[in-house]
């Protein structure tokens, strides 16, 4: 049994106590003396020319401080891209400029072409309604295939076209791969799209920006997942504001899931005015605002051909896969259909051959970025899918087909870049069909059978790279930052400790699993034990939480900052015991001589530290405090097999998951309980894209899903009870904590298992020629199927 | 603007609101509770849910100065009059049932009424009754676990443990 407290222990989380008492502090709940409030007027229409925009009947309403337009962003830098990827034919992508305030056009329904700033909320929104503007409308473009077209209207007047990037990968062995699908026996083809998705963190964002005139310090409060990457992007690229002058501050966050890692106008905005106006300025996004200004994700059109030998084996993979990248840039979009996407395109499998394309495009959508996954369920959507299709047409089980092309040696070299280090495969389908009950199915088929239902069950496996990344290897292939993690150790005089960390906590309990580890490490009780995230004024520049990295990256830091600690500590130690340093043991929060008797507890030892009268001066420093970065020789790479069993009712075409197992291999595991509710977390998100999430726009641009009255977002009634289970474990070979990372997986798992279980549930019925259904799986879409 | 007077967890509180000011804005903004959240803009996601004369109401539904006189229960005066958590707030903690937390407030809001109701609802009965709370990061699992615990039943039988 694990200590509690310490590593593998269920510890509860401590920070749920402030949330279930209403004392939570969120950025919304940040006011302070003097603050004005922002309303920004955003564009109604998709594509658009600005002929006008006269403010002066707003700037004569009641609380009206000042408006703003585009002009006053003139010379202020726009919003960054922090990502640049190379074509296939060695050039860089397009990247178009994209002003904090629309300048000349703007791009999208949601586009910021004005702002007020008032006394009040409602008087800066009722001052929003009296600016007289004239947007000459132009033609839209929407559809990706459409927009790459010659003639198309461009959404950006000075690129060339609206294609940012034909990206090919690997490059050199596109011709090869054509070749071995020619040549192949059997190949098996899928065009398939994953739909565009709206993350939807319950709270909405929110950023107050807050000038000190007596310092010349700026104070930003915003709802974000890193706020030194905001800090970074904001003040060097935007607003030219040198860090030493400018605190970023992300307190309680409602929820991030990707979209609350980019940097936004609105950030800029309010820091920037909060100048111009001399008073802090606060700007809460209303959900329908949110619809319209957060990234979006996913919006994936692919088409995929896996070819097999005689023998089912895989020989060949070739996606081409369109990409929307929305009107503009948003922070790292140009990596989530290539470097999160390509190379994750061999999944579990030993197919020798992948080629990739991907050809991102600007539309006039609201910007696509990274949301939870990123490139990795969509990759993990086109295998799982096209390996089930293959596994039908050529009448084997698709359980087997997928174990005979497994990956099983490990370290494994992909021909798609990326080194496996460890992984069982076999294992975590073992525990799968065991927890899921997959051979008391046909007694289920049947019994639904009587009841007039069609049941199915999808299997599949993913592979997803996490922790991302080595800084080294993201800068060669286009990163512009680094992507490291920082923590410092604060051993306070009488023995607790404060831990700074770079990464941030927006749901995911690092308040307590992250003292888990460094109690385990010392022997000493989590509770003694503080971590403060989120505050760039006194946290060491670290890159923030996303890509399943924080324990990975920030929990390794975290152990490397302690070990250097405990390695101080020891030499305080054997000073006080008077004894060699290598003598000294560290034992449940002790140091004792080897061997003797003799010991010294912690509390003595960091008291030391700090009141040094008996003290080795000459040798060391007082104090105990270390801060360390770690950055990682490679990704990790947690893996596993979910499986979904639905029941679909033939006369509406109304799915009901029924059952959702996951067997995950996130190699160690610090807090279980932690774990299981993360992957409880991602299931429920991946079956919401399976099963009823879209965004949706109509052909000019107009946003059709603007609102949770239109946009279907999960509840309760949706989700089945999940069996989830963590016992298969290879442990990370290159991080100290041996883990992998856990935030992702069950969105990257869960959709192709639930697509794959109603295509099996219709083609059980007969309906043979139904070999794929794209997401989301409504009634009139099933039905549809069902019915020709 | 208009004077409002409500009583919020069992004591009187008064401050200013105009006509088009919401109930949660009121809380939020006048009387400086902010553990009722506002998630949405449609009445749908339930973070503000509270009780007013001991009904579960959408705080986001309702005018502040229809709430005047109304004896108001949020958040805030859930726990146990030591400050520590009540049963339903304990059993969230124990079962995982909130992540980020943002949603919270208001599913142990509506948990209250719903147990007020049906002292030992089933699965599918907590399931349906909570349409109107959404939550994005917990898959309503741990959730749904908490509340059937909260109710005195043992769901040491319930999966993913």
């Amino acid at each position: 049994m694990p200590k509690d407290g310490g590593i593998g222990a269920s510890t509860k989380r401590r920070e749920d106590v402030r949330f279930l008492t209403g004392k939570g502090r969120y950025t919304d709940d940040i006011n302070i003396h003097g603050q004005t409030y922002v309303y920004f007027l955003r564009s109604d229409v998709a594509h658009g020319r600005i002929n006008k925009i006269d403010t002066a009947d707003a700037e004569a309403m009641p609380g009206v401080v000042k408006v703003f337009t585009g002009k006053d962003f003139e010379g202020v830098g726009g919003i960054p891209c922090g990502w640049q990827v190379t074509d296939r034919f060695g050039e860089v992508m397009q990247e178009p400029a994209h002003p904090v305030l629309a300048q000349g056009k703007v791009r999208h329904v949601g586009d910021p072409m004005a702002a007020v700033v008032a006394e009040s909320p409602e008087q800066a929104r009722d001052a929003a309604e009296a600016i007289e503007y004239d947007i000459e409308e132009l033609p839209a473009v929407v559809d990706m295939k459409e927009a790459l077209q010659d003639g198309a209207p461009k959404v950006h007047d000075d690129l060339t076209s609206n294609l940012c990037y034909d990206w090919g990968f690997v490059e050199e062995n596109r011709d090869a791969v054509d070749e071995a699908i020619k040549n192949a026996a059997h190949v098996t083809t899928l065009e398939l799209r994953n739909n565009r998705l709206v993350a939807n963190p319950m709270e909405p964002r929110v950023a107050v920006g807050d000038y000190h005139a007596g310092t010349g310090d700026y104070t930003l409060y915003t709802t974000s997942q890193n706020p030194h990457m905001i800090r970074l992007l904001m003040g060097a690229f935007v607003l030219g504001i040198p860090e030493n002058k400018l605190r970023v501050v992300a307190p309680d966050v409602g929820g991030g899931f990707g979209t609350k890692i980019f940097h936004y106008a609105e950030e800029a905005f309010c820091t920037f005015a909060s100048k111009q106006v001399n008073r802090p300025v606060k700007w809460t996004s209303s959900r329908s605002e949110a619809f319209i200004s957060d990234a979006h994700g996913r919006d994936h059109v692919s088409k995929i051909e896996l070819a097999l030998d005689s023998d089912n084996n895989f020989v060949a993979l070739r996606t081409d896969t369109y990409a929307n990248m929305g009107a503009y840039l948003s922070t790292f979009a140009p990596s989530v259909p290539t470097w999160l996407h390509g190379t994750l395109m061999a999944g579990n499998y030993k197919t020798p051959l992948v080629y990739v394309n991907v050809k991102a495009v600007f539309t006039n959508t609201v910007p696509v970025d990274a949301y939870r996954g990123a490139g990795r369920p969509e990759a993990s959507y086109q295998l799982e899918r096209v390996v089930d299709k293959a596994a039908r047409e050529l009448g084997v089980d698709p359980v087997a087909l997928r174990r005979q092309n497994f990956i099983t040696e490990f370290p494994y070299a992909t021909p798609v870049a990326v080194e496996y280090d460890t992984g069982d495969y076999n294992a975590t389908m073992d525990k799968l069909l065991e927890i899921a009950d997959v051979s008391g199915f046909e007694s289920r088929v049947a019994e639904s059978k009587a009841r007039g239902k069609l049941r199915g069950l999808g299997l599949n496996c993913y592979i997803e790279a996490c922790g991302i990344a080595p800084s080294n290897l993201v800068g060669q292939l286009g990163a512009r930052a680094g992507l490291y993690e920082s923590a410092t150790v604060r051993v306070n005089a009488t023995g607790s400790i404060t831990v700074m960390t770079g990464s941030h906590s927006h749901g995911q309990g690092h308040e307590t699993a992250f003292p888990q580890v460094v109690a385990d490490m010392i022997g000493i009780d989590a509770t003694q034990i503080e971590i403060v995230h989120g505050d760039t004024a006194n946290t060491p520049m670290g890159m923030g939480t996303y890509g399943s990295r924080s324990l990975a990256v920030g929990g390794s830091a975290m152990v490397k900052a302690t070990q250097k600690i405990i390695n101080k500590a020891k030499k305080i130690a054997a000073h006080l015991l008077e004894a060699s340093e290598g003598d000294i043991e560290l034992k449940d929060g002790a140091f004792s001589v080897a061997g003797t008797d003799k010991s010294v507890a912690w509390g003595d030892v960091t008291l030391a530290a700090y009141v040094p009268h008996n003290y080795p001066l000459e040798e060391i420093e007082p104090g105990l405090e270390e801060t360390a970065f770690y950055d990682p020789s490679n990704f990790t790479y947690p893996s596993g097999a979910y499986c979904c069993e639905v029941e679909v009712d033939p006369e509406t075409g109304k799915v009901e998951v029924l059952a959702f197992a996951a067997a995950d291999d996130f190699g160690n595991v610090i807090n279980p309980m932690i774990v299981e509710g993360q992957v409880h977390g991602g299931i429920a998100q991946g079956i919401g894209q399976a099963m009823l999430e879209n965004c949706a726009y109509d052909s000019d641009g107009q946003l059709l899903s603007g609102s949770y009255m239109d946009y279907a977002m999960p509840r309760a009634a949706d989700m089945p009870m999940f069996k989830v289970d963590h016992s298969c474990q290879t442990p990370c070979t290159h991080n100290p904590l041996g883990v992998k990372g856990c935030g992702e997986a069950g969105a990257i798992g869960s959709p192709p298992a639930v697509v794959n279980a109603v295509v099996d549930a219709v083609q059980r019925a007969g309906h043979h020629d139904v070999t794929h259904i794209d997401m989301p799986l409504t009634p009139s879409r099933v039905w549809s199927a069902i019915n020709g | 603007m208009a004077s409002v007077t409500i009583t919020v967890n069992g004591k009187p509180m008064t401050g200013e609101a105009e006509g088009r000011t919401l109930l949660s804005t009121f809380l939020r903004e006048e009387l400086s509770l902010t553990g009722t959240h506002v998630g949405c803009d449609t009445s749908q996601c339930g973070a503000c849910v509270v009780h007013v004369n001991g009904e579960p109401v959408k705080s986001c539904t309702m005018f502040a100065q229809e709430a005047n006189g109304a004896d108001v229960s949020t958040i805030e005066g859930q726990a146990n009059a030591d400050g520590s958590l009540n049963t339903i707030q304990a059993a969230f903690q124990e079962h995982h049932g909130l992540q980020c937390g943002f949603c919270t407030p208001g599913m142990v809001m509506s948990a209250a009424a719903l147990l007020k109701e049906n002292p030992k609802p089933s699965e599918t009965e907590i399931r349906d009754y909570l349409e109107g709370n959404i939550c994005r990061c917990t898959g309503y699992h741990n959730i749904v676990k908490a509340i059937m615990a909260a109710s005195g039943q043992d769901v040491s039988a319930i999966a993913a443990e």
